[in-house]
Parts: structure tokens; C-alpha cells; sequence
């Protein structure tokens, strides 16, 4: 057996059982049902006339809990990678023959399971309590999919960077949290960017989020809602093309960021790190 | 424990005699380094150290807070770049060694709070078959899961999540993760730092006897002398940047001179004297008195008596001459 490929296999084995044994934890299942139930909870209970059309927005604002979630990914990412450094997780992997390669194969592969079981349960959820709420079709199940890969692979690697480069995970995760609240805002995932200055509508558009939301409204909203987009269609390619560039300029910065951070991690480096959070007390 | 190699005999293996990796054939100096320097920006943390460390030998890196142990060991490790020296560690640089060579390393980190919601055994069996690939009929790997459990006290415990576990299985946790691939060489920083004196012993027990059984080298930093006397061969005493004191714990005792104390008691009369030669006054105590010497008790100067001073004369500058004189001595 290839030393490489027993790391790999041992990888999704860890993948498996972080994923398995973080799930059971009260904390974890805290945060599978935390933001699909204020999401559903604001969506199914409330009717949010939009003014042009007259067309009820509260589906609207479920894609955007669902875009929400996805954008959740990179949070999720930076903590881990930031918390893990921090407690010696990663210096262990690092200490172990091919170590960091089964490291890096078991965390996406638990990152992967916990964002698939939020988003299952947001989107079994809003099809089910959510009015207007529904894929459109087997294209619309294809854009569905296909944009949730998208979107997660678009900011993965930046929760990545953020996560090897903060000495404080907590900070870190808190400020990105405000940053991507922020950004959503001016994404118009929520509500249609319409009712934003203009300046606001542009700035969004340069972030993977405003086009992930693009891709999941067409995806799950019934065709006459187009008209609430701001060119009154669906922008799928560009949308798909924008994704992209995050999503390569990410696979290339990142692995060198983490390689990076991988290689300065030591002992002292964690004992650091402790001593930093143990002052803090937060 | 290994005892018996003297100074002369290591100086038969200078570092660099280590065997090409690709013949198979044994490696008799498992650690070699020459000139090592380590600056942090304008601040030289090491400034020319050298030393060496053989197969299957427990040595100990001896030093005060901040001498610069931690930084040695790390680079050894391979877990820093260094500025400059030569360093070999089972014939590699561990700056550019691979997967393989990390294989035959075992590393014991100071755990906190990482994979706490792992239970025990599962931990320690996941972490061992990343060995598996390196398994040879020499050196079968990994270990056992249960049989090193059980070797570091922690069968009891196989089940439990590792956060429930106390501070001293915790460790022993550690110890039983950097032994689970049957390392050639074995790296201890601090391994008994905020333990207690019974964990203290228990873990000393537990390193002579696992590192007996695989022929493990181990190379521990501790700025416990205790420690230091109890589990190494050699102790290296590092202050300064550099290895000033090389020996084991008896060497650097006498070596750096001092007096030996006899104190007796002759016909209920209690004598104290004080000298270089303890065995011949000894020898004379009783050609004068016979059997009515009673209480005969003779005090070596200790290492701690050495070690202090060695610190206290690298504090006031005069390490060179400290260093210079112990050479003389132990030659």
C-alpha cells in the first residue's frame, strides 16, 4: 500500500468520524438548526409585499437564507482552520508521515457533510413551509446543485486564507460575520437590490454572493419573478463565469497560504497561541 | 537502562558517520549537528551548537527558561527552518527530509484541547495507521493499540471522550501517540512540566521502559535537573546559544571539580571533611578506626550545585572560562 493513498483513505476515515462525533455534540447540532429555523421561521410566518410587482417575497428571502448558508461555508472554514491551529490539531496531523495530506483530505470531507446536512434541512424545510418556494423542474434541480458547488467552492478557500492567517479564530470568525451580513445586504439576496442606491447594487455585484443568489432564484423561484431582477433576466452566465474567477483565484492563493501557515506550525507556535487565548478568555 | 558508553567512545562516532538511508544499513549517530545558529531578527538564539546523539541513547537538552531548548528541538523536528549550521537527523536535513523520515520519528506534543471529542482508543488507532505503510519485519508498525494502551495506563480509559481526560492521562496520551509508529528517534520537550511528583515518576518508568523495549533514541529538553539525572544517558547543558557541558550526570558532577563532603562518626564524636578524593580518605577513615566508624555518609557536589553554577557563570559572562575548564577536566 502506497504511503500517500493509506493517508488519503485515512483522511475520509477522519473526515467520517470528526463529522460523526461533532454532529452529537450540543453545540454542532446548535448550528445545524440555528439559521435554517430563523430563515424558515421569517419566511413561512410573514408575507413581504414587494411593491413593482406585487409578488410575495418571502421565497425571495429564502434563497437568500439559502445563499446565506452557503456563504456561512467560509466562516465555518476559518474557524475550523483557526481553532485547529490554535489547540495543535494541525501540528499533530503535521507530525504524522503524510500527515497534513490526511488532514486536509478529512476536513473537507467534514466540512462538505456539515454544509450539505444545513443546507438539506434549509432547503427540505422551505419547500415545504415557504409559499412560492420550489425547483423549477429538472433544470431548476441542476441549477440548484450546481450553483451550491459553485458557491461553496467559491468561498471555501477564502475562509481558508482567513483562517491561516488570524492568531485570534473568534475575532477572526466575528468580524467576517459582520463583513458577510454587510455584504449580503448589498448582494440582494434577501430582497432586490432595487430598493439600494445604485453604488450599493455595483459594489455587490463585484462578490461571488450577489451571483449565487442569482443562480439559486432562478433556480428556485417561479419564472415570473424574473422581473425583479435588476436586468429582468437570469444572468446565469455571468453569474457562472464570476463564481469561477473567485473560485480559481481562491485554488490558487489558498493551498499557498495553508502550505505557508502548515509549515511555520511548532510546539512553541501552539503553546503561543494558548497562552494568547487564555489571557483573552474569549 | 543503556549505560556504559564512555566519552571516548563517543568520540568514535562523529555526527556525519550516519549511513546512507538507501543501503538499509544501520545509522549509528541518529542526531548530528554542527554550527547550528538560529537568529530571530537581530536576536541569536543559538550561536554555534553541536551535538549528537547515538541509537537507542536517552539524552537530555538541560537548560534555562529561554536558553533556546525549545527552538533546538523544533528545528530537529523539522518544524523550523534554521539560519545556519549542518544538522542531520537519521541521515537527513530535516529541513528538506520527507514522509518517510517523519516516519521514523515520534514527536510528543503538549495536547490541550484538540480532538477532544475523540474517544481514546479510536484516536490513538487512527493516528497509528499512518505507519502501517512503513511497516518493515524489523520494525513492525504501528504498535499495538491495545498493548500501548495498556502500556501507559490508559486501557481503563479506551472508551472515554480524550476532553474528559485528567492532565496526566492526557500526557500519557501524548507519550503513547509519539510511540505508536515505533520511532528510531523520539523528541520530548518538557514532557513533565506541571506534573506532580508522583505523575513524574510514573512517567519516567513509562519512558525507560518503552524506550527499552523499541531501542528508541530520545532527546528530551527539561530545565528539571531531576528529570535530566533520572531518565538521560548524557546531558547536554545548553546556556547561551550553545552546548557548554556534555556528560552524563556523574561526568558533569565531578567534572567540573568541586569537593566531595565525608562526614562520620567516630565513638559518638561527629566529624565532617571535605575533599577531592573521598575514596582514599574513606580508605584511611578505616585503616585508623577500624569498626568503630558508624554513620559514614559521603556527598558528591551535585549536578544541581554544577548546573547552577555553570548558569550563574554564563550570566556573569564568564561562560568560556566555565566551559574551558570542564573540557580540562573531563579529559
Amino acid at each position: 500500500m502506497k504511503p500517500a493513498t493509506n493517508a488519503v483513505r485515512l483522511g475520509l476515515a477522519r473526515g467520517w468520524i470528526d463529522f460523526l462525533r461533532l454532529s452529537t455534540t450540543p453545540g454542532e447540532l446548535f448550528g445545524y438548526v440555528f439559521y435554517p429555523a430563523v430563515f424558515l421561521g421569517i419566511a413561512a410566518s410573514t408575507t413581504i409585499e414587494h411593491d413593482g410587482t406585487g409578488t410575495d417575497g418571502s421565497a425571495y428571502l429564502m434563497t437568500g437564507g439559502v445563499a446565506f448558508l452557503l456563504a456561512n461555508t467560509l466562516l465555518l472554514v476559518a474557524q475550523t482552520i483557526g481553532t485547529e491551529r490554535e489547540d495543535g490539531t494541525l501540528l499533530r496531523a503535521k507530525a504524522l508521515p503524510h500527515g497534513m495530506l490526511g488532514y486536509t483530505v478529512g476536513k473537507s470531507l467534514q466540512l462538505m457533510f456539515t454544509s450539505a446536512v444545513s443546507l438539506v434541512l434549509t432547503l427540505v424545510g422551505a419547500l415545504v413551509l415557504v409559499g412560492g418556494f420550489s425547483v423549477q423542474g429538472w433544470s431548476g434541480a441542476l441549477l440548484l446543485s450546481g450553483f451550491c458547488a459553485l458557491g461553496i467552492l467559491a468561498l471555501a478557500p477564502y475562509g481558508a486564507i482567513l483562517g491561516s492567517l488570524t492568531t485570534n479564530p473568534r475575532m477572526a470568525v466575528a468580524v467576517a460575520m459582520i463583513a458577510l451580513l454587510s455584504l449580503s445586504l448589498v448582494s440582494g439576496v434577501f430582497f432586490p437590490v432595487d430598493i439600494l442606491p445604485a453604488w450599493a447594487g455595483v459594489v455587490g455585484t463585484v462578490f461571488p454572493l450577489y451571483w449565487i443568489g442569482v443562480g439559486l432564484r432562478a433556480a428556485l423561484l417561479p419564472e415570473a419573478q424574473v422581473a425583479l431582477e435588476a436586468t429582468g433576466s437570469w444572468e446565469l452566465p455571468q453569474a457562472a463565469g464570476v463564481l469561477m474567477v473567485w473560485i480559481v483565484v481562491g485554488f490558487l492563493v489558498a493551498p499557498w497560504v495553508l502550505r505557508r501557515m502548515a509549515r511555520r506550525e511548532s510546539g512553541s507556535r501552539v503553546s503561543e497561541a494558548r497562552e494568547r487565548a487564555m489571557q483573552r478568555a474569549y | 537502562m543503556r549505560r556504559g558508553r564512555d566519552m571516548a567512545t563517543m568520540a568514535e562516532y562523529p555526527p556525519g558517520r550516519a549511513a546512507d538511508p538507501a543501503t538499509g544499513a544501520p545509522i549509528e549517530t541518529v542526531v548530528g549537528v554542527e554550527g547550528l545558529r538560529m537568529d530571530y531578527g537581530s536576536t541569536r538564539v543559538l550561536d554555534g551548537l553541536g551535538l549528537t546523539v547515538r541509537a537507542g541513547e536517552v539524552v537530555a537538552l538541560l537548560g534555562p527558561n529561554g536558553a533556546g531548548k525549545t527552538t533546538t528541538i523544533e528545528i530537529l523536528e523539522g518544524f523550523r527552518r534554521r539560519s545556519a549550521g549542518r544538522v542531520e537527523v537519521l541521515g537527513q536535513d530535516p529541513a528538506r527530509a520527507g514522509e518517510a523520515w517523519r516516519a521514523d520519528l515520534g514527536v510528543v506534543l503538549q495536547s490541550w484541547r484538540d480532538h477532544g471529542v475523540w474517544r481514546v482508543r479510536e484516536l490513538l488507532h487512527h493516528f497509528g495507521r499512518y505507519y502501517a505503510a512503513y511497516s518493515t519485519p524489523e520494525r513492525v508498525r504501528p504498535f499495538d493499540t491495545d498493548v500501548l494502551l495498556d502500556r501507559v495506563g490508559l486501557a481503563g480509559h479506551a472508551r472515554r471522550q480524550v476532553k474528559s481526560l485528567s492532565g496526566g492521562q492526557r500526557r500519557r496520551l501524548d507519550v503513547a501517540i509519539g510511540l505508536v509508529g515505533r520511532p528510531r528517534l523520539l523528541f520530548l520537550d518538557e514532557p513533565t512540566a506541571g506534573f506532580d511528583p508522583q505523575a513524574r515518576r510514573n512517567f519516567h518508568d513509562l519512558v525507560h521502559d518503552v524506550v527499552d523495549e523499541n531501542d528508541t533514541a530520545v532527546l528530551l529538553t527539561t530545565h528539571d535537573l531531576d528529570e535530566a539525572e533520572r531518565l538521560a544517558d548524557r546531558i547536554l547543558v545548553l546556556t547561551g546559544g550553545r552546548i557548554v557541558a556534555d556528560g552524563s550526570a556523574e561526568q558533569l558532577a565531578t567534572g567540573l571539580g568541586g569537593d566531595s563532603e565525608v562526614a562520620w562518626t567516630v565513638d559518638g564524636r561527629r566529624s565532617v571533611h571535605s575533599t577531592r578524593a573521598p575514596v582514599e580518605f574513606v580508605a584511611g577513615l578505616y585503616a585508623d578506626h577500624g569498626d568503630s566508624v558508624t554513620d559514614l555518609r559521603v556527598t558528591r557536589p551535585t549536578l544541581e550545585d554544577v548546573y547552577m553554577d555553570l548558569v550563574r557563570r554564563h550570566e556573569s559572562g564568564d561562560i568560556e572560562n566555565a566551559a574551558a575548564e570542564f573540557e580540562r577536566t573531563v579529559r
